[in-house]
């Protein structure tokens, strides 16, 4: 039986995922992957909650967050994008010019 | 009294003209910069005689016009009025000063025809008149202080007219610097003043003074010697005075406005307004009186031996100032005031004259290039000679009556050391006497001794806008001594109208003399000027040679002929005594420590300070995208813990 638990713990597992991703790799895209994926975590926990409490307000704010997502990506993308073009790398290491 | 009603227009009235010209002179032409600053001052001079003339009708007693135009500075319990007073007194200087002034500016327009910055010349020149005519028509001490700086600015300015020649850039510098030492004193007798009577209005103080202060106290003492250390500074007295010579390196008719006809007796209009105060200062008087004596004699001598034209006059002033303050010391005020009308008659003059003979030779001021004048240039010839005998005291001239009052009082003075005055005073007549005609042959008598021809081909006679003015003036050296007849019974006029003004609490008794007294004083003052003259004369007309020669032989002669021509080395002394130690302690130490170690050191530590505290702080900003995502998520951490820690318990 599936109780709210699992739910939950799932969507830890995949935001510790998403945390790790982004503090380990170095490769711009794959930390915006994790981004993704910590935000798709609280999606989870949201639905969850929305489904375990019968509350429709969780789904109200999964869309909100999808919407925020989807226009972080294509920003986010958009700056990668640049970024490439003007430094051929999408190395975020390699990103520091404005350190004095 | 239509004419008191609007006296407020007086001072006005030049300071339109010195904004007009100030501000838009440079694009007028030559003729309204002329309009605008000669049209005010003579209709200020217009207003003047009106209300003069008004004043004049009203009785002896109730002869004070005070008019509050509007209240200037409100602070607690400090009032201060904007506000016009007329009395005898100040009809007197309003007169000379309006009257000369215009004059003055008359001749101006001849005189500065050629130079640079006429207008800016003209915006100077009537701004003195509004400080000046604010310095004698206020009703109260900051506004007189108020005229006392104006004045002073004007002069500096003036002086410095020609401001690209360093001595006169200089010379304005130091006018500016002595007068600031003598106005610290002014200000500090006004705050004195305050400070004792609640007020710095004249009807408050001076009515109360007897009351408030005891006579020969600490207080009244205190007050009236700080303000005759600002007058010394103003009127170049000793210990002072070395400003007023170097003044002459402005333009000549700022000389004889400036420096010989008004702003200079400023001091005198002081301490004679003050005479309430004065006169409860036994202390004081004295020092005025020594000091006056002693600056009279020291400036003549002085005078014996320069060879620029306006320096003999300028230490001439200096002397004659001298005799004015001995008459305040000795309680003879209307004398004084007698003497600052007359001196302004012939000692305006003579610069004026000195001013013409200066156009005529091309700019020439040593009188040894100069010399035998006297046909070439006539009108400026008589009125000098008139000028020269009035102000060696030479009978029916000006000079003669106020002169001969300051000696007299000199001698019966109710001060103590009266006959050192008088001796001072009298040694101090026949050098006077000796340098005005030394200065009168060098020029005027002999062979013209210049060099350049083109100097040579040029003498000429000064256009009548010149002239005119030195006639007037000339009259005025000849007959204004008339207003003060001695001997006769109510025969001295200005001394009915002045009374009033100083017949106040403990006015000293004037002394009379007994007619035999006065004529032997007369008699004596007059043959020791006569026995000047005559020296002069021997040396410097009928054996031109005699003076060159005893300087040749040396020894003692030459030592005194050198010591004075060097004017006693004061300059030097002052240089070695106060300027250079003052100035290499603000060099090595209020520069060099005080400034750079303490100042910048105090301001520069804290910017340093700063700047360490930052560059430890910017370790942390690495420029490391990841860092920043570990730094954040683990603050995230951290939060969180504390929230659940918290819940928990």
């Amino acid at each position: 039986m599936l109780t709210i638990n699992h739910f939950l713990a799932l969507s830890a597992i995949l935001f510790v995922i998403g945390v790790v991703g982004v503090l380990t790799r170095r490769n711009v895209i794959v930390i915006m992957m994790c981004i993704e994926l910590m935000l798709n975590a609280v999606n989870l926990t949201f639905i969850s909650f929305a489904y375990y409490l019968g509350d429709m307000t969780g789904h109200v704010f999964v869309f909100m967050v999808m919407a925020v997502a989807a226009a972080e990506a294509a920003v986010g993308l958009a700056i990668v994008m640049a970024l490439f073009r003007n430094r051929e790398t999408v190395d975020v290491d390699r990103v520091s010019l404005l350190k004095h | 009294m239509l004419g008191l009603e609007n006296i407020w227009l007086v001072p006005i009235l030049p300071l339109i003209g010195a904004i007009v010209n100030g501000l838009f002179g440079k694009f007028m032409s030559k003729s309204s910069v002329t309009l605008w600053a000669v049209g005010s001052t003579g209709l200020s001079f217009f207003i003047a005689v009106i209300a003069f003339l008004n004043l004049l009708s009203l009785d002896a007693r109730d002869r004070v016009f005070e008019k509050i135009l509007f209240t200037w500075i409100q602070a607690g319990s400090f009032t201060a009025q904007a506000g016009i007073q007329i009395d005898p007194l100040s009809a007197i200087f309003l007169l000379i000063v309006t009257g000369v002034g215009f004059l003055i500016h008359v001749y101006s327009i001849g005189y500065m025809s050629h130079e640079e910055g006429y207008a800016r010349y003209f915006a100077y020149l009537n701004l003195f008149m509004f400080s000046m005519l604010l310095l004698i028509l206020g009703n109260n001490f900051l506004l007189m202080f108020i005229g006392w700086e104006g004045v002073g600015l004007c002069s500096y300015l003036l002086i410095g007219y020609y401001y690209e020649k360093d001595s006169a850039s200089n010379a304005g510098k130091k006018a500016f610097v002595m007068n600031r030492i003598g106005d610290f004193g002014f200000l500090l007798a006004i705050m004195w003043i305050f400070w004792t009577f609640g007020s710095i209005d004249y009807t408050t103080v001076f009515p109360s003074a007897s009351q408030v202060l005891p006579a020969g106290g600490f207080a009244v003492t205190g007050i009236t010697l700080l303000l005759f250390l600002g007058a010394t500074g103003k009127s170049a007295q000793i210990p002072l005075y070395t400003w007023l010579p170097d003044a002459m390196e402005g333009p000549t008719p700022v000389s004889a406005l400036i420096h010989a006809a008004t702003m200079v007796t400023a001091g005198v209009y002081m301490v004679t307004r003050c005479n309430a105060l004065f006169n409860l200062a036994p202390t004081s008087m004295i020092v005025v009186a020594l000091i006056g004596a002693a600056t009279a004699l020291f400036a003549a001598t002085m005078g014996l031996y320069q060879n620029d034209i306006k320096r003999v006059l300028a230490y001439s002033t200096v002397s004659q100032l001298g005799y004015m303050f001995l008459a305040c010391g000795v309680g003879a005020y209307v004398a004084a005031v007698f003497h600052v009308m007359t001196h302004a008659f012939f000692k305006a003059c003579l610069f004026l004259g000195s001013g013409s003979v200066i156009h005529g030779m091309s700019g020439e001021q040593d009188m040894r290039q100069m010399g035998g004048l006297k046909s070439k240039m006539p009108i400026t010839h008589m009125t000098m000679l008139i000028s020269a005998l009035a102000i060696s005291g030479i009978p029916i001239f000006a000079g003669f009556f106020s002169k001969d009052e300051i000696l007299l009082s000199a001698f019966l003075g109710h001060t103590k050391g009266n006959l050192v005055y008088w001796i001072l005073a009298t040694v101090a007549a026949a050098v006077t006497a000796f340098y005005m005609f030394r200065l009168y042959y060098m020029t005027f008598s002999g062979e013209l001794r210049a060099e350049d021809q083109h100097v040579r081909d040029h003498v000429h006679e000064s256009p009548n806008v010149m002239t005119v003015p030195l006639i007037i003036l000339a009259f005025g050296a000849a007959f204004a001594g008339f207003l003060g007849l001695p001997i006769i019974e109510g025969g001295h006029a200005l001394n009915n109208f002045l009374g009033p003004v100083f017949h106040t609490p403990g006015a000293p008794e004037h002394p009379h003399a007994s007619l035999g007294l006065e004529l032997f004083l007369m008699g004596f003052s007059v043959s020791v000027a006569v026995l000047g003259i005559l020296v002069a004369r021997h040396f410097y007309y009928v054996r031109p040679e005699a003076a060159t020669e005893m300087a040749a032989k040396g020894g003692f002669i030459k030592t005194v002929y050198t010591t004075l021509q060097n004017k006693y080395y004061i300059d030097e002394i002052y240089d070695v005594v106060i300027v250079k130690p003052v100035v290499s302690f603000s060099r090595s130490f209020l520069w060099k420590i005080f400034d750079v170690k303490i100042v910048d050191g105090f301001v520069n530590s804290i910017a340093s300070f700063v700047t360490d505290l930052s560059s430890l702080l910017r370790k942390s900003q690495t420029g490391m995208v990841r860092n920043y995502a570990l730094a954040m998520a683990l603050g995230g951490v951290f939060f969180v813990g504390l929230w659940i820690l918290a819940l928990g318990n």
